[in-house]
């Protein structure tokens, strides 16, 4: 393929991240309203959500610095440039040997660090609070992540996600203990690392249980709408991550249409059930204290650490 | 070698300038940053020439002449030490102008070019003798730097603590060397002494195993690897900042270079649980390190402790890569000891930065705790945006280059299941665990230093006039910050350049698979296996921040600036914010069995009603568990030795009358 195309290809995908991020927000609502007997805003609910921060002006506490006005930039960025790397519709991505996953990991980091800055740069009991129980989890999650990602690069010898992805699909390997191990560790983490229940609760305001919400409690604006924008790709990108480690079958192995359009709908088919298996682990559990949550986070670690161990001594 | 030269001529300058302390200041920084440049220049054309070049000294003892040595190891650490030592001279001029009027800074001056000497002869000797004697140079000079600002009790304690353990280290140095060079030409002839002769001997395994012990302890004693590190969070917080950055930013490196050199170079030959024990060691060091920095609430104490983290990092790579080496894996083996390598340059750059910073901060504010610090952003936008550099790259985030050694480092571990051997199958995973584990905390650790330090509000109850950073402060600490950036995006062009010495110590080189396509890729191995663009990750990000801000400033809508949201109680002050220790208080209570943690909390005053306290009293006291169940025991035992030893001396003279007596008797009798 030539390069012009290829680069439409990259182009089309990160179109694809952005645009229909809402709308697994969305959809994850509707069906959680679903699920409790609620009615639902809505798909598009999330989308006039965005709409209407992004005219709304912006009010900025006083002592806050450049750090806290860049923050929003930096974070969106971040996440725009992630979105162009993990191959979500297609294998032969142009985009893709720029980063491995160890580099996805650390470019989320990139996110998280500059995200409790900006929660310390405030200068309130919340900004901190928040600044700090975040990095804490991220000390445990983090490490776990690596931990799950490496036992899948250790089977298909490589860290590159387009070459794992290639791997899998072209059934090179097996189910294998290891793996399941690093599945379970995946979802708990992904769990922790987009914020959900049980480790942090999305919806939640004003309450001293509130962790990534604290930390942007002084945003308004198209600050707060660049900052919620970014972490609905962050759901949907780590949905697709586990969807590219785990079960990447239907994903575009050669660049054509056809195949571009089917990758498209068995995208849209995985992250539907996705997004019912965190709706059903939202309404089954209670958010955790946060002190209970080392617990959770280590038994991840544990897993994750027991799968690679499993790949070292039994494969 | 010019540089060494000059360095030693610079001492002398005090000598005659002493009376105007700023044209010494001016003068003798300015020699020592030339010197650095030169010393940078000739180790830059060493490592690009791979050449190597000896000298043979008519100075030393008679018949045991100097032999000096500059190969692409040497060349390699001399362009780390002339870096970082060119940036930090050049931050003095500005920096230790802060003492004048204050102080005589005559002995910082002479002792800061002495310990720059002495720092470069260490990686140029080529024999045993001009080694130790560069070795104490740099251990004496930095003990005086030390102690530079000596009338407080505590400071004097710390360089004390820091001297005893240089030359413990000093003295398991000499006997490793002793074991090597005794066996390379026997007692009768003392040519042995030079590492020629040591490099070309057959080292029987039970003496190489000897010297290799003594010089891990004598090298890990000054690199300050857990359980030999108590000396380094002592001494760094209390020398002068300039000084800091070079200590724990290259002087902490000559350990690592002196560790390579014998490993390596000298011995040769090893079994791989020699790098095991290397690697244990980096592994502990790296995850204590970052834990007990995660603690401190000292600035620089702080900074101490991370320097352990990142020795430990160092470690690791150079551990890796001598198990890789004796099991005959030598591709491996190479991309091991370039990522440790790799690291000594990023560690240094970042490090040295961020003590400039702290240095900057302590300069002006003369606070040290970060308890009663904050939103320095206001006053020192320079310094904070330096410092930020230095915090990212630290963290090892991308695009900086603190993540390309760690990304490297753990593309090692994700290589070794060629291995067959099981206990190091074993090692692998755990060592990949802790390094994951360790690099998230240190995030926190940063997050917390920036945040606490530069963001916020004014945490304390002094209120001085703060100033920005000077001129050439500024120009330093700017060097530094491009230097970690450059390092960052274009990692291929740096490991192609020190190709040549994984190519020489370990038989292999990684230039070709690093190379592959060209300076923008960053792919060990194969490109399939894995790759890095530090350069387009950048780019990409910065494109993107720019386009959406433009994007968004096409319609702006207005900002409005507000009282912080007080939930409506109206009451809020700066002692709400979080500080050190609350931010460190998470993973405090999750980590917090590694330590000896003692906390309580006390009412002071009370009203009538016990709800509403009015004053209260909140300690904290962390100690290092280390401390007591190593250096206790070793401690007690030195003055119960020395109190039994006392008895001895009686004070009357008949006794000792018998002392001689006996002695004479038993040499009679025996000889």
């Amino acid at each position: 393929m030539s390069a012009i195309s290829l680069f439409f290809v990259d182009v089309l995908q990160l179109g694809v991240v952005i645009c229909l991020s809402p709308a697994l927000v969305g959809w994850v609502r509707m069906l959680k309203c679903w699920s409790q007997g609620r009615t639902s805003a809505g798909l598009m609910q999330p989308y006039r959500d965005l709409s209407k921060l992004f005219a709304k002006n912006i009010m900025m506490a006083e002592n806050t610095s450049w750090i806290f006005r860049s923050m929003p930039y930096i974070v969106f960025g971040v996440v725009v440039l992630i979105g162009g790397i993990v191959p979500i519709l297609t294998i032969d991505l142009p985009m893709s040997p720029v980063a491995d996953v160890i580099v996805i990991v650390a470019l989320f980091a990139i996110a998280r660090f500059f995200t409790a800055l900006a929660g310390m740069d405030i200068g309130t009991a919340f900004g901190g609070m928040g600044s700090s129980r975040e990095m804490m989890i991220a000390a445990l999650a983090e490490p776990a992540m690596l931990m799950s990602i490496f036992t899948i690069s250790l089977s298909a010898k490589s860290t590159s996600l387009s070459q794992i992805v290639h791997v899998i699909y072209s059934g090179q390997t097996v189910l294998k203990p290891s793996i399941i191990f690093a599945l379970l560790a995946f979802i708990m983490i992904t769990l922790a690392e987009t914020g959900r229940i049980p480790v942090d609760n999305p919806s939640t305001h004003l309450e001293l249980t509130m962790i990534h919400e604290a930390m942007i409690l002084e945003y308004s604006g198209r600050h707060l709408a660049l900052i919620e924008w970014a972490s609905m790709m962050k759901l949907f990108i780590y949905s697709t991550i586990g969807i590219a480690l785990f079960f990447p079958w239907g994903i575009a192995p050669v660049n054509s249409i056809p195949n571009l359009a089917a990758a498209f709908l068995f995208m849209v088919c995985k992250l539907a059930v996705i997004s019912a298996g965190i709706v059903l682990i939202e309404t089954g559990l209670a958010k955790m204290r946060l002190f209970r949550l080392t617990e959770y986070l280590g038994a991840a670690f544990l897993l994750a650490t027991l799968g690679m161990l499993s790949y070292f001594i039994l494969d | 070698m010019a540089s060494v030269v000059i360095l030693f001529s610079a001492v002398l300058v005090p000598v005659f300038l002493h009376r105007s302390q700023g044209v010494m200041i001016a003068v003798t920084f300015l020699i020592a940053s030339v010197a650095s440049l030169l010393g940078l220049i000739a180790g830059g054309m060493a490592v690009t020439a791979r050449s190597t070049d000896k000298i043979v000294l008519a100075l030393g003892l008679p018949d045991l002449p100097f032999h000096l040595r500059l190969d692409v190891l040497s060349g390699y650490f001399m362009v780390v030490i002339g870096l970082l030592s060119l940036y930090v001279s050049i931050y003095s001029l500005g920096y230790v102008k802060g003492y004048l009027g204050k102080r005589s800074v005559t002995s910082l001056v002479i002792f800061y070019c002495m310990f720059l000497a002495g720092m470069f002869m260490v990686v140029l000797a080529d024999d045993a003798l001009i080694f130790l004697i560069s070795w104490e140079i740099m251990a004496i000079s930095s003990y005086f730097l030390v102690i530079f600002e000596n009338e407080v009790a505590e400071n004097r304690k710390s360089a004390f603590l820091y001297l005893v353990i240089a030359h413990i280290g000093a003295i398991a140095i000499l006997l490793s060397f002793g074991a090597l060079a005794g066996l390379t030409s026997g007692t009768g002839d003392f040519q042995g002494y030079t590492f020629d002769a040591m490099r070309n001997a057959q080292h029987p395994l039970k003496w190489a195993t000897v010297a290799f012990l003594l010089a891990l302890f004598g090298f890990g004693a000054k690199a300050g690897i857990v359980p030999l590190h108590v000396w380094l969070p002592e001494a760094h917080p209390v020398a002068p900042s300039n000084v800091s950055a070079l200590m724990s930013g290259v002087m902490l490196k000559t350990a690592i270079y002196g560790l390579i050199r014998v490993c390596f170079d000298l011995i040769k030959v090893f079994p791989w649980w020699w790098g095991g024990i290397i690697l244990m060691i980096g592994l502990v060091s790296t995850i204590m390190g970052i834990l007990y920095a995660l603690m401190q609430n000292d600035l620089k104490r702080l900074l101490a402790y991370s320097s352990v983290k990142n020795i430990g990092i160092i470690l690791i790579g150079i551990g890796l890569s001598m198990v890789f080496h004796s099991l005959d894996l030598p591709l491996l083996a190479a991309l091991a000891l370039a990522a440790g390598l790799y690291h000594t340059i990023n560690h240094a750059m970042f490090k040295g930065l961020l003590f400039m910073g702290a240095g900057s901060v302590l300069h002006a504010t003369g606070e040290r705790n970060m308890e009663d610090m904050g939103g320095l952003i206001h006053q020192m936008p320079w310094t904070a945006a330096f410092f930020l550099v230095g915090c990212v790259s630290i963290s090892a985030l991308p695009p900086f280059n603190g993540f390309v050694s760690e990304w490297l480092t753990f593309q090692v571990f994700l290589l070794s299941p060629s291995i067959q051997s099981p206990l190091i199958k074993l090692l692998m995973p755990i060592g990949a665990a802790v390094l994951a584990l360790a690099g998230a905390l240190a995030a926190a650790a940063f997050v917390k230093v920036f945040g606490v330090v530069f963001l916020g509000h004014w945490r304390g109850t002094r209120k001085t006039a703060i100033h920005e950073a000077n001129l050439p402060m500024k120009a330093g600490m700017g060097l530094a910050a491009i230097s970690c950036l450059a390092l960052g995006v274009m990692p291929s062009l740096f490991l192609g350049w020190i190709d040549a010495i994984p190519n020489r110590y370990v038989g292999a080189g990684i230039m070709s698979a690093a190379q592959s396509r060209d300076w923008l890729w960053l792919s060990p191995i194969s490109s399939e296996r894995a790759s890095y663009s530090g350069a387009i990750v950048f780019i990409v990000i910065l494109v993107v921040v720019v386009a959406t801000y433009i994007i968004l400033h096409v319609k702006p809508g207005m900002i409005y600036r507000g009282p912080i949201w007080d939930c409506g109680f109206e009451k809020i002050n700066q002692r709400m914010q979080y500080n050190s220790t609350s931010f460190a208080m998470p993973i405090r209570t999750v980590f917090g069995y590694l330590f000896k943690i003692r906390e309580n909390t006390r009412l002071a005053r009370q009203t009538a009603n016990p709800a509403f306290p009015v004053l209260l009293h909140y300690r904290l006291k962390i100690r290092d568990r280390i401390w007591e169940w190593m250096y206790q025991p070793i401690v007690q035992l030195s003055f119960w030795v020395s109190r039994q030893t006392g008895r001895l001396q009686r004070g009357r003279i008949n006794t000792y009358l018998i002392y001689s007596f006996l002695s004479i008797i038993i040499l009679l009798v025996f000889m």
